[in-house]
Formats: structure tokens, C-alpha cells, sequence
């Protein structure tokens, strides 16, 4: 990381053609040196930030008057420092009985200022939450006294998160985490506090400009997606191919807590909704055979999205993921012990964030936490659940380049479709397909939950879900039919809407194989099927042509008799 | 240490924290005969030599140098 004087010099550089963002920094301390670095650090990271600072100590007047320069500058990020010592000295003025509400008047008027700024500006809110100052008025009861200041910051600080979470605009920097990386000592310094109204220390400076800058790149769409793991010492101890299985170092074995705390944190970004990708030398039968087979291991082959273990260079091998993936190189964090690695790939794949790995695998994480690789502006239960269908996907790719002929890929697939009429378990996502179906849908009729049921208990109609299952994982329920019986020979297709995410896969072959077996079996002579076109369902326009049915009028007919079962690699569960 | 490398290392501070390869420092130097050298930059300046030397300044004689030379005898008094 950069000192604060080479932050500095950053300023004298040309700044243009960097993305310019309009930032105003109000502090009720002196926040020169913090703008400095932070329009510096900016530089280093692609930005050339458009500070505007507040004067001192201005950061409610600034926010409550409409006619502000704040507001005239029309900023997209708002910076505010309020500092733990301006808190004390507050706290210090107040009279005993008024103590224990600073924490709840600090949040009412940090509300304030929230509400004020978004009535006035469309602009994200970075604040800065209060570093631990402990004035030991109290010793340790000052725990069990809600009245102590102590009680009141880390009150003020919890009661932050909650606000911050439930208003979107509203971002916390979190400088707490900083002091408790570098120690008070280092964070602060009371010879330049006392001369100057500077809460923050000349060598913290880059750190609380890095931590800042995280959040506005990450609001910009700069942020990582995917860790590329190499194995051999990064992910266990030991060289697999070498010292076997048995040997590695991970659990209880040697210094294997490391390695294992280690993959614990990869497994918790993984469930994050981050891309876990392997790059490794080695073979790939001996490279996975502790994710298959080893107790202790962690991380396990369904949490790799891109599992590359060959003799090939790195840099190669992690543009080979990267084409998998599809994503920028600038979104990729490498991890791997060996320096020499690091730097091929460091010199090669420019972009690629490559940390300088500790050389004692002890100090892997704590090195790795400082660094706050993973920023984020949004979570949701989703991501977890995208990143699976992200894996199986970049699997289903992966393999897909090995074959030169589709049927050869879809031979490989093993797939695996169950079929069922509706019940009373799938008839909620039989609706919500119905509702959902756009594009690959022959009729667009909509049902909801009730419709579903009254027709699973009509005798007139006849009912299909299919689910499909590859080695790789299963889609769920993707397709559904709804043959209503138009008469002793006729069945008309009322129904036949299926998920985009299973296209090119035989589905629809084996769906009309299915539909045509159940109408011999029953013996109804023909199939008739519509198609209503809408904006967005032209993709199957062509569907009941595609598949061999004959135009008459403005429906499609299929004679049951006539009808050759159609090739699919989908077999019935 | 001698005055004399004491002044030249202190020099080369300047000369990097201020980023002015012109800085010609003695004891009879203050802070308005060098350009940048204002309030917020001394703090940065301090700090620079407080590393160096590895010393730390109290907030007292942050504030009582009246130029250079003063600044020398602070941290000659340190025992550099």
C-alpha cells in the first residue's frame, strides 16, 4: 500500500480520461489530508474524484440549509466524519441524567441528515462509524452501565447497521474494523490531535482512503466476483502429488488449522455468492481427490465452479476461466504461495488482483482480511442461489469445448427427466411458470393456483411436469403440458410452456415422444396444437412446424400413427 | 550524530515531503522562507522526522520552534 506522501504526488498526475464522480467530504474534524488521500488513492484505482470539502466542523448546517454549497455542488457521494472524539467532547458536556441517550440523539439526527440529503440529492451516503475510544470512567463495568461512553459508542455503532440497513442510500465505512487492525497506537496520535483537530494518523490515511474508495468503486460496478485457488500450500498443506493424500496438511495434521480456517473463509465467500475457481499443477484425478475423498476438507468439487488442474502455465489456464466465466479479469482475485506464479500471472493478465501471499500459511488470513477484497453494495439470498446456476453452467460450458458434436456433449449430459401429472407439491411452481413463461410459450395462457387445481381434478384434462436433471445438477421443473381431450380421437395441446434456461438440451423431443406415447397408449388418433403469438414468444413460432405437425387452418395436427419417436438424450426417471 | 548531518538529513525530509529539490535549509530557516511550509504540512514534516529518527515529539514542542535550528536542538535533545 501506498504512504500517504506517495498519495500525494498522485495528485500532480493528469487525471484525464478517468471516470469522474463528484464526492463532498464533511467532518467535524480536519479532514484535509483524508480528502487528499482519497483523491490520490482514486487515481490508483481509475477515478478522478471531484472533492468538495465542507469548512470545518459544518456537516448539520451544510446538510439543513437547502441553499448550501453542498447542495450546489450536487454531489453523487456524500462523505460524513464524525469522529469519536468530537463524540466524547459532547458526551463530556452532557448532564449525568442525559448520558445514556446520546447513542438514540446521535441516530435521530443522523436520520436527519439522511433525510435531508435525499430530499435535496440523488446521492449515496458513505459514513464513517465511530472508532473505540474507552475513557475507563467506569473500568469494565462500564459494560454493564448503559449511562458510560463506552456503552453509548458501541451502542451508537450497533444502532448504525440496523439504520444502514434499512435505508438504500446509506452506506457505513467501517472504521472501527481499521483501528482494530492497526491498534489504536497507530491509528491515532494526540501530539497531531491536540495541534491540529486530526483524528486520523498521517500512516492510517491510505488505509481509510482504500477502505472509502472500496465502497465508491463498488457503487461504480467495480467490484471482485471470483477467487481462483491454487492448491498445493494455498489451499492445503503439502504437495498432493508428492506427499499423497493421507499427508496433506489440513484438519488436525501438522499445520493443517491453517488451511483449514482458510478454506472455511473460501467457503463462506462461495455461499456469498463469489466464484471459486482451482488453478492448479498438477493431475487433475490426483488435484481432486481430497475434494472427493479427503474427511477434513472443506471446500468440496460443488463448491469449484471451474476445477483446471493440468501441467499448462497459470496464465493460460486463468484465461481459459475467464473465457468460461465471462466475466473481466479486473473482477478475479488469484490466490497461490508460490511468487514466482504470482508473478507470471501478476505480468500477464493485467487487471487480475494478485495478493502477496504471507510465506507462513498462518498468516494467510488475517493478511487476507486486511486487504477487504470482497466489497460489495448489495446481497440478497439470491446471489447464493445465482452462483449455483452460475456453476453449473460454466460446467456444462467446460465440457461443451470438449466436444466437437452436440450429440456427442448431450450423450455426456446424463440426462435425467422426471414426469409427473400435477399434485399438490409441484402445483405451486407449475403456477408460477404460468405466470413467469414469456418466450418459450405456445399460448401464453395464464393460470394461477386455483386454475392449477381445478384442472389437475378435471377428467377433460391431462397433466405433464417434467423436471431435468444433468450430472451436473438439477434445473427443477422446467416444462409443463396441458392436453385437454377435445373429443374421442383429439387431444388439443392447451398448454406447453417451458424455462429458457434448458434450451438446446432435446427437451422438446422428449416432451412430444412423452405426450405422443400417453395419447397412443390411450388411443386418441391426433395431437392438435396453437400457437398465439405475443410480443415476446416469437421464438416459437416455428415450434409445431419444427417438430413435423401439419398446418390445417390456424391449428397444427399430428397423426398419432404416423409419428417416428424423435431422437433425445433424456432418458425417464 | 553531528549538527551538521542532522541538518542534511532533515533537509532531505523537506525536500521530499515538500517535493521542492530547491529547499536550502540552516538554523535561521522559518517556516515563511519556504514555500508549502504551512501548518498542515509541518504536521506531515514532524511526522516524517519523528519516523526517521525515530523520536516522538511532544505536543508542547510541535508548536516551539521558531526555525530550524530550535527544531535541530529538540532533536539533538532526544539523543540523536
Amino acid at each position: 500500500m501506498k504512504t500517504f506522501q506517495q498519495l500525494k504526488k498522485n495528485l500532480k498526475n493528469d487525471f484525464a480520461g478517468l471516470q469522474k464522480v463528484k464526492v463532498a467530504v464533511l467532518g467535524d474534524t480536519a479532514t484535509q489530508f483524508l480528502t487528499q488521500a482519497i483523491r490520490g488513492l482514486g487515481f490508483d484505482k481509475g477515478f478522478d474524484l471531484h472533492i468538495w470539502e465542507a469548512d470545518f466542523n459544518q456537516v448539520e448546517q451544510q446538510i439543513a440549509d437547502s441553499a448550501s454549497d453542498l447542495y450546489e455542488f450536487k454531489p453523487e457521494i456524500v462523505l460524513i466524519f464524525q469522529s469519536s472524539h468530537k463524540l466524547l467532547s459532547k458526551y463530556n458536556k452532557l448532564k449525568p441524567e442525559a448520558c445514556s441517550s446520546l447513542a438514540s440523539n446521535e441516530i435521530d439526527s443522523i436520520a436527519f441528515m439522511t433525510d435531508n440529503l435525499n430530499s435535496q440529492l440523488e446521492a449515496k451516503i458513505i459514513y464513517y462509524n465511530y472508532t473505540e475510544i474507552d475513557d475507563s470512567v467506569f473500568g469494565n463495568y462500564a459494560l454493564k452501565t448503559e449511562s458510560s461512553f463506552l456503552f453509548q459508542l458501541r451502542k451508537l455503532n450497533f444502532e448504525l447497521m440496523p439504520f444502514a440497513a434499512n435505508n438504500a442510500n446509506f452506506y457505513l465505512c467501517d472504521l472501527s474494523t481499521i483501528q482494530n487492525q492497526i491498534g489504536k497506537f497507530n491509528f491515532f496520535q494526540s501530539s497531531i490531535y491536540v495541534n491540529t483537530e486530526m483524528v486520523l494518523s498521517l500512516d492510517v490515511l491510505p488505509l481509510v482512503a482504500s477502505r472509502t474508495l472500496d465502497i465508491i468503486a463498488s457503487l461504480h460496478g467495480n467490484f471482485k466476483k471470483c477467487v481462483i485457488l491454487d492448491l498445493d500450500n494455498t489451499t492445503w498443506g503439502g504437495i498432493i502429488g508428492d506427499d499423497g493424500m493421507e499427508n496433506i496438511q489440513i484438519g488436525s495434521l501438522g499445520i493443517g488449522k491453517a488451511f483449514s480456517e482458510f478454506q472455511y473463509w473460501i467457503k463462506k465467500l462461495k455461499n456469498r455468492g463469489i466464484i471459486i475457481a482451482v488453478c492448479s499443477k498438477n493431475t487433475e484425478s490426483v488435484a481432486k481427490e481430497p475434494f472427493e475423498k479427503h474427511p477434513d476438507m472443506v471446500l468440496r468439487l460443488e463448491d469449484i465452479s471451474v476445477f483446471v488442474a493440468n501441467w499448462e502455465n497459470k496464465a493460460d489456464n486463468i484465461r481459459h476461466i475467464q473465457s468460461i466465466l465471462n466475466i473481466g479479469f479486473d473482477s478475479m482475485v488469484f490466490l497461490d504461495d508460490n511468487p514466482f506464479e504470482r508473478n507470471i500471472v501478476r505480468e500477464n493478465i493485467p487487471g487480475i488482483t494478485v495478493p502477496e501471499l504471507p510465506e507462513d500459511p498462518a498468516e494467510y488470513l488475517e493478511y487476507l482480511y486486511t486487504l477487504n477484497l470482497f466489497e460489495t453494495v448489495s446481497f440478497s439470498g439470491e446471489d447464493a442461489e445465482r452462483t449455483k446456476m452460475y456453476q453449473i453452467e460454466a460446467q456444462r460450458a467446460r465440457v461443451q469445448q470438449k466436444f466437437t458434436n452436440e450429440d456427442d456433449f448431450l450423450k455426456s449430459l446424463d440426462m435425467v427427466s422426471l414426469v409427473e401429472p400435477f399434485n399438490k407439491f409441484n402445483n405451486p411452481r407449475v403456477a408460477q411458470l404460468s405466470q413467469r413463461s414469456n418466450q418459450f410459450n405456445l399460448r401464453t395462457v395464464r393460470y394461477t393456483d386455483a386454475d392449477i387445481e381445478k384442472i389437475s381434478l378435471s377428467k377433460d384434462y391431462f397433466t405433464f411436469t417434467f423436471t431435468l436433471t444433468d450430472k451436473y445438477g438439477d434445473n427443477g421443473l422446467i416444462c409443463v403440458i396441458i392436453l385437454k381431450q377435445e373429443n374421442e380421437q383429439t387431444l388439443f395441446i392447451d398448454t406447453w410452456f417451458m424455462s429458457c434456461r434448458v434450451l438446446k438440451r432435446g427437451m422438446k423431443n422428449f416432451v412430444l415422444n412423452t405426450i405422443v406415447a400417453f395419447g397412443l397408449e390411450h388411443n386418441f388418433e391426433t395431437l392438435k396444437g396453437e400457437y398465439l403469438p405475443t410480443a415476446k414468444n416469437e421464438m416459437v413460432a416455428d415450434h409445431y412446424q419444427n417438430l413435423g405437425f401439419e398446418k390445417t387452418n390456424d391449428f397444427w395436427i399430428m397423426n398419432l400413427k404416423q409419428y417416428t419417436t424423435k431422437k433425445t438424450y433424456i432418458s425417464k426417471k | 550524530m553531528s549538527r551538521a548531518d542532522i541538518l542534511k538529513e532533515v533537509t532531505d525530509i523537506f525536500i521530499d515531503v515538500l517535493d521542492n529539490e530547491d529547499i536550502v535549509l540552516n538554523d535561521e530557516t522559518q517556516a515563511k522562507d519556504v514555500d508549502d511550509w504551512d501548518s498542515l504540512n509541518h504536521i506531515q514534516l514532524v511526522v516524517a522526522i519523528e519516523k526517521h529518527f525515530k523520536i516522538r515529539f511532544t505536543s508542547k514542542e510541535i508548536q516551539s520552534w521558531n526555525n530550524v535550528g530550535e527544531m535541530l536542538n529538540c532533536i539533538q535533545e532526544k539523543g540523536i
